[in-house]
């Protein structure tokens, strides 16, 4: 028994170091990072900073970013009341119908729809960006090697290109975007936004804010998920040593 | 030895149909070696993930919809809205992982105590096809979300049909069904993948029916002799198993509660995109060591060949060892080769996700050759020159002597 788990430590090990290794593979430069409240075993979304995240999403990045995943009603789990969801999803307008006379009409945003998306498809997305494509947002977090660092990294990354870098007409230089030629103009500036909640609205601290957000849309069930794994874990050590027990029980009248 | 229920209903049907009689025989009566480890709680472990794949499976597929446009929304979908199923869908994705270790770990503790020699020849190829249908239902499975990966990984595997000579073109489009990866690739994946599981479940059927044939091997690697050596299944692997089995869900639940991405490629959550290949196109790491030997040859034919080798040459083992010894407690040299393959099998698995540039390119066509030279030279040498230790007497009389002279010492 004691060997098995000498051994299977060892495959686990040699195992996870090679595929590690395999993600590692590609990456380069350092990401900046910061502590997120949402890591670790019992972490959960820091709702202040996901609430500011919200409106700098709102204010800044939906100009040109979708979040076509995300309801307005799931808003209700970073703390937002039932009116204050209903409002928020008033200010969009959607396209309804067709009513019962064959018409297609405007109609206010309800919280069962998605966040609106800014253009009507890539190509008009493109057409506005120089030719570049704002991916949809909901997802991005998990959909980038580094994740939250990554992000957090990618918005705080914008500098003056270095000495005879070659950067081409509308594009921007960003230290951690890869080839560091990136079509998005850096959107945070300092005071971009009025936080209602007082909070200093700094680069880095917008940064951080949507970075939080944005980790929200893209993994919403995390808090569910590791309350979930607590309990199961735990059952199961319980069971684990219950089997453990009656085992021993059952070996011994063998001999 | 034949089976009489005592419960009239029970005993009408067993006349008609002997089920009963068949399960109790296999379940409670089955004579198991009393010695076997943990190492054999694998087996089962591998049944309970097949079983876990499939209900989740089948629940997932009420919800998934299978159209380039649609389905990786309808993942989302089901990862938002669906009640529980984020928890679905986590089981499925780490669980297919979850398989392929216990799978994995279940071969190689047949390749070191010799579980594939006479008369287990049958049991340990009917294991191979298992493994192979597994293969295929995975790489089918990971193209249903329709992100970048699965797209992409879709077309370099499907192309590698196209190294066929002559018919290679009319096989990838027949694999298509049309000139690329489209919509028509995706329905037959999706059709395929949820077929293939239940000839899996066929397979494992003859597999544990072969196994009931020939007995299950054990830590020694010699036969059960008389009733001494053998003990009913039930129950005492039952309770065994059930303990491993706990053990076991702690690890798959690290993953699927706390870590449920880490197996993932992060690039799947970017929907398909025909026209943006990523930088690094990556299978799933339970196809890194194949991935790995294709990738060591500069032909693709070669290296398609060899690849499908790997696996080929696995079906000849029983033949390729000519020693009569099973069990590698016995073997002095074989013991030691059996350590350096596994970790020649890392090192593939390692080199399969790296970019193909030096060192990693020669890194990983030296461990290719070692792969086959182990297969094909060594094992055969060995079992013709290496002077085993002396066998047990019997399965008791490998287990008994230290417990008695335990109680002797504890007595005196
Ligand atoms: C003026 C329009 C515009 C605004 C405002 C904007 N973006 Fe972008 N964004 C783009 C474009 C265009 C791209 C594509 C860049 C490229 O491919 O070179 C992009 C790309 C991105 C990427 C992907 C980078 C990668 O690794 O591929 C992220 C992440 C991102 N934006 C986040 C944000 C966030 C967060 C905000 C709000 C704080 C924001 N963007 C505001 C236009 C914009």
């Amino acid at each position: 028994m004691l060997k098995l788990i000498k051994t299977l430590s060892v495959a686990a090990l040699l195992t996870v170091v090679s595929i590690a290794g395999a993600q590692a593979a590609g990456g380069g430069i350092e990401l900046k990072s910061a502590t997120w409240k949402h890591e670790g075993l019992f972490g959960t979304y820091d709702r202040a900073a996901a609430q500011r995240g919200l409106q700098v999403y709102q204010e800044v990045c939906a100009g040109c970013h979708s979040l076509r995943h995300v309801a307005f009603r799931t808003l209700a789990d970073l703390g937002f009341s039932e009116a204050e969801i209903k409002a928020l999803a008033k200010e969009a307008t959607f396209v309804g119908g067709p009513d019962d006379d064959g018409e297609m009409f405007d109609r206010p945003g309800q919280p069962s729809d998605k966040f609106p998306s800014p253009f009507a498809n890539e190509k008009a997305a493109r057409a506005s960006n120089g030719g570049a494509f704002p991916p949809d947002l909901s997802l991005i977090v998990k959909a980038r090697g580094g994740f939250e660092n990554y992000l957090y990294s990618l918005l705080i990354g914008y500098d003056d290109a270095p000495e005879g870098f070659d950067l081409p007409e509308g594009m921007n230089y960003n230290t951690f975007f890869s080839g560091h030629k990136i079509a998005m103009p850096a959107p945070l500036s300092e005071d971009g936004v009025e936080y209602s909640d007082g909070t200093p609205a700094t680069v880095d601290q917008m940064a951080k804010d949507v970075t939080v957000f944005l980790a929200w849309t893209a993994e919403p069930k995390l808090e569910h998920r590791k309350n979930m794994g607590m309990k199961v874990i735990l059952f199961l050590l319980l069971m684990s040593g219950l089997f453990y027990a009656v085992k021993r029980k059952i070996w011994a009248e063998l001999h | 030895m034949s089976f009489e229920p005592k419960n009239p209903m029970l005993k009408w049907v067993e006349t008609r149909l002997p089920i009963t009689g068949m399960l109790h025989h296999a379940l409670y009566e089955y004579p198991t070696p009393k010695n076997l480890s943990y190492w054999w709680t694998f087996g089962s472990l591998a049944g309970f993930m097949l079983v876990v794949q499939l209900i989740t499976g089948i629940v997932l597929s009420m919800h998934y919809t299978a159209h380039v446009d649609l389905a990786f929304d309808s993942v989302e979908h089901i990862m938002r809205d669906v009640n529980y199923g984020w928890l679905l869908r986590y089981m499925h994705s780490n669980g297919a992982s979850m398989f392929f270790i216990v799978v994995y770990l279940h071969i190689f503790r047949g390749l070191y105590y010799g579980s594939y020699k006479a008369p287990r020849e049958l049991l340990w190829w009917l294991g191979l096809v298992i493994f192979l249908l597994m293969m295929a239902t995975a790489f089918m499975g990971y193209v249903l979300p329709w992100g970048q990966m699965s797209f992409w990984g879709a077309t370099v595997i499907t192309n590698l049909f196209g190294a066929i000579p002559v018919v290679g073109d009319t096989i990838v489009t027949w694999l298509w069904g049309g000139f690329s990866v489209d919509n028509p690739t995706l329905n037959r994946f999706f059709s395929l993948h949820y077929l293939l599981p239940f000839v899996i479940v066929g397979v494992v059927i003859l597999h544990i029916w072969a196994l009931h044939t020939s007995g299950s091997n054990n830590p020694t690697g010699i036969e059960i002799k008389d009733k001494q050596d053998s003990i009913p299944f039930h129950p005492y692997y039952t309770v065994k198993d059930l303990f491993g089995l706990a053990l076991f869900l702690i690890v798959f639940s690290a993953f699927l509660f706390y870590a449920p991405n880490w197996m993932g490629h992060p690039d799947n959550y970017i929907p398909a995109n025909p026209l943006v290949t990523p930088a690094h196109i990556v299978p799933e790491w339970y196809f890194l060591p194949f991935y790995a030997i294709l990738r060591a040859v500069p032909d693709k034919l070669g290296g398609v060949m060899l690849m499908f080798g790997a696996i080929a040459v696995l079906f000849a083992l029983p033949w390729l060892d000519k020693s009569r010894i099973r069990s590698a407690r016995f073997r002095p040299i074989y013991k030691q080769l059996f350590w350096i393959f596994l970790i020649d099998c890392v090192v593939l698995t390692y080199i399969g996700g790296q970019p193909a540039e030096e060192p990693f390119i020669l890194v990983g066509r030296i461990a290719t050759g070692y792969y086959f030279l182990h297969i094909l030279v060594l094992l055969p040498l060995v079992g013709m020159f290496e002077k085993p230790k002396p066998l047990p007497a019997s399965i008791s009389a490998d287990v008994l002597p230290k417990k008695s002279s335990d109680k002797e010492a504890s007595n005196a």
